[in-house]
């Protein structure tokens, strides 16, 4: 019985963030219509006057912005799939959860596994622009893309769980979300290489896990040598990305145990 | 006396605070197996808090509660797989159809496909809703809404079902339909409902009624005994003289009277209600700008009890 209280919950609770997300219009366009129009405007707009020391070589500004879009699209994602906690718990959905017999590590895996899936489809839309800005990827080079946005939505999508688990208000994880998520995003390294900013700028990108998340989507798209991006090694860019996922993960199941029987 | 053998749920010494405040205080009772039990109290009563203790939503602070034998605290889940649960707020996905909420529901309870499409189709039928199944939740009356929150806290066959003022909301009829249906799973079904109100027509249609006041029991019995403990009749008076009546009343029939600011309140309880309504009218007929004689209810029990009118805040 035990595993019919993790499994099946969590395939349950999956299909509902997916079936949810395809009924309302105004989350598809709100995570995927957005980090497009950012980067056309951003990377037109600014391509010219901004040049990064290797956008050269990946194309223009565009080719360079391009990964970093795709994590903004499953940051947004990330977002707006979490905001939904909060919606379930002021409209009474979450609460039937709660007192039903439940694992937490399936309501964890539901929302986080459902975000991250509708992350990925949303991220692998936006590639069809790929080929438009110089970016061609061989077949064994788009399976392990696929698989590194998937690791980066469970761990973004993680981390919007953690935040929106306590919280009862959805200004409230606006709020957060200006003040801390696209900051997060902002100083990944997905605008402007860390190499030509001012020190503690430079410094506050390299201890953000996010730099190291979206180095490992530039080593698949470009090779690095080409390119002439300075980008931390893949394996160590995996091994944050991972650890970083694991870590929130066991927060987020942490908080559902914790404040699951709070009063 | 009760059986001990028949009681599904037992609450010893039960006591919960909010910080320093105390919403629960050493509440004891005992649930027999098929009855249903109205949990009576004004707002504040602590009945919301006796509600999300049942329901598991919250963990047992001081005492315990233990269903079956299981402990709340200990054996949550095992204890969650025998109740039923209905919140006040609705508690269904409004962009999932009335089927699709019912199947998420099942999964939560590890339910096998078959067996759950089984006890859909079962309790939609049941609860007269099957012709709506593939309906959105959200265009659903309030009535049909509830139905729906009760198929669906009873897909996993529950053995208590626990409601949390069920009627908000909800029209006279949608209200009574929703009464008769609570009756027929008992008596047709075997579940025993455990249900918080703050309506009086409604506890008094229970087996039994537990009445709380400020986080603690005041009483807990059938309604028909509960009323035979009290005063039959009622007399209430508005009046300018209010002082003056209490003592001819006092004075000619031995009856105590309670003055407010509304006027007087006479409890009856050897059937003269009649006698002394003529008598008050002769003497007093010009001054009284309404009088009016009731046969007592729950309300009046729960006034000889606690002091103080239903709803009215301390």
């Amino acid at each position: 019985m035990g595993d019919l209280l993790i499994i099946r919950p969590c395939l349950a609770l999956l299909t509902r963030e997916m079936v949810r997300f395809v009924r309302q219009r105004n989350r598809v366009i709100g995570a995927l219509l957005t980090p497009i129009i950012f980067w056309i405007l951003i990377g037109a707009g600014v391509g010219n006057s901004f040049r990064p020391g290797g956008s050269e070589a990946v194309g223009n500004y565009l080719g360079y912005f391009f990964p970093g879009t795709l994590v903004l699209i499953v940051l947004f994602t990330a977002i707006f799939s979490t905001i939904s906690i909060i919606e379930d718990r002021r409209e009474g959905f979450l609460q039937g959860v709660l007192v039903s017999p439940v694992h937490p590590l399936a309501i964890v895996g539901g929302k986080v596994l459902g975000g991250a899936l509708l992350a990925l489809i949303q991220a692998l839309l936006f590639c069809v622009f790929a080929p438009m800005v110089g970016i061609s990827v061989s077949p064994a080079q788009f399976i392990l893309l696929i698989g590194l946005l998937f690791l980066i939505g469970i761990g973004l999508t993680a981390l919007g769980y953690v935040i929106a688990w306590p919280l009862d208000s959805a200004m409230g994880f606006h709020a957060i979300m200006n003040l801390f998520l696209i900051p997060l995003w902002f100083l990944s390294g997905a605008l402007f290489p860390p190499e030509g900013s001012v020190p503690w700028i430079g410094f506050l990108v390299k201890i953000n896990p996010l730099y190291y998340a979206l180095a490992t989507v530039r080593w698949v798209l470009f090779d690095p040598v080409k390119s002439g991006v300075v980008l931390p090694g893949f394996g160590l860019s995996l091994t944050v990305t991972i650890i970083s996922c694991i870590v929130l993960l066991a927060i987020s199941v942490w908080m559902t145990l914790k404040i699951n029987r709070k009063a | 006396m009760m059986n001990e053998v028949s009681m599904i749920l037992e609450v010893r010494q039960l006591s919960f605070a909010y910080g320093s405040r105390k919403a629960l205080n050493e509440v004891s009772f005992s649930v027999r197996a098929g009855e249903v039990l109205a949990i009576l109290g004004p707002n504040g009563s602590g009945k919301s808090t006796l509600f999300k203790l049942l329901s598991t939503l919250v963990p047992v602070q001081d005492g315990e509660i233990i269903c079956k034998g299981i402990n709340f605290n200990s054996g949550v889940a095992k204890v969650r797989s025998l109740l039923g649960v209905v919140f006040q707020s609705p508690g269904l996905d409004k962009k999932l159809t009335v089927k699709e909420n019912l199947r998420c529901q099942a999964a939560l309870y590890g339910m096998p496909t078959s067996k759950a499409n089984d006890q859909i189709d079962f309790w939609l039928k049941r609860l007269r809703v099957e012709d709506r199944s593939n309906d959105f939740v959200e265009s659903l009356s309030g009535g049909l809404a509830r139905r729906v929150e009760m198929a669906k806290a009873l897909l996993h066959r529950p053995e208590i079902l626990i409601l949390d003022e069920p009627s908000t909301g909800l029209d006279p009829r949608s209200r009574s339909e929703l009464w008769e249906c609570l009756f027929q799973l008992c008596e047709e079904e075997g579940v025993t409902i455990l249900v918080t109100t703050h309506l009086m027509d409604e506890a008094q249609k229970s087996s039994r009624v537990l009445i709380l006041d400020e986080g603690r029991i005041v009483a807990c019995d059938s309604p028909i005994e509960l009323m035979k403990k009290f005063p039959h009749e009622i007399l209430t008076l508005k009046t300018p003289r209010p002082d003056d009546i209490a003592n001819y009343l006092s004075g000619q029939f031995s009856l105590k009277s309670k003055v407010s600011h509304s006027g007087l309140r006479v409890e009856i309880s050897n059937g003269s209600g009649g006698d002394i309504v003529a008598a008050v009218s002769r003497e007093f007929g010009g001054t009284i700008e309404t009088m009016t004689l009731s046969q007592s209810g729950l309300e009046d029990a729960f006034f000889a009890l606690t002091g103080k009118n239903f709803g009215e805040e301390k």
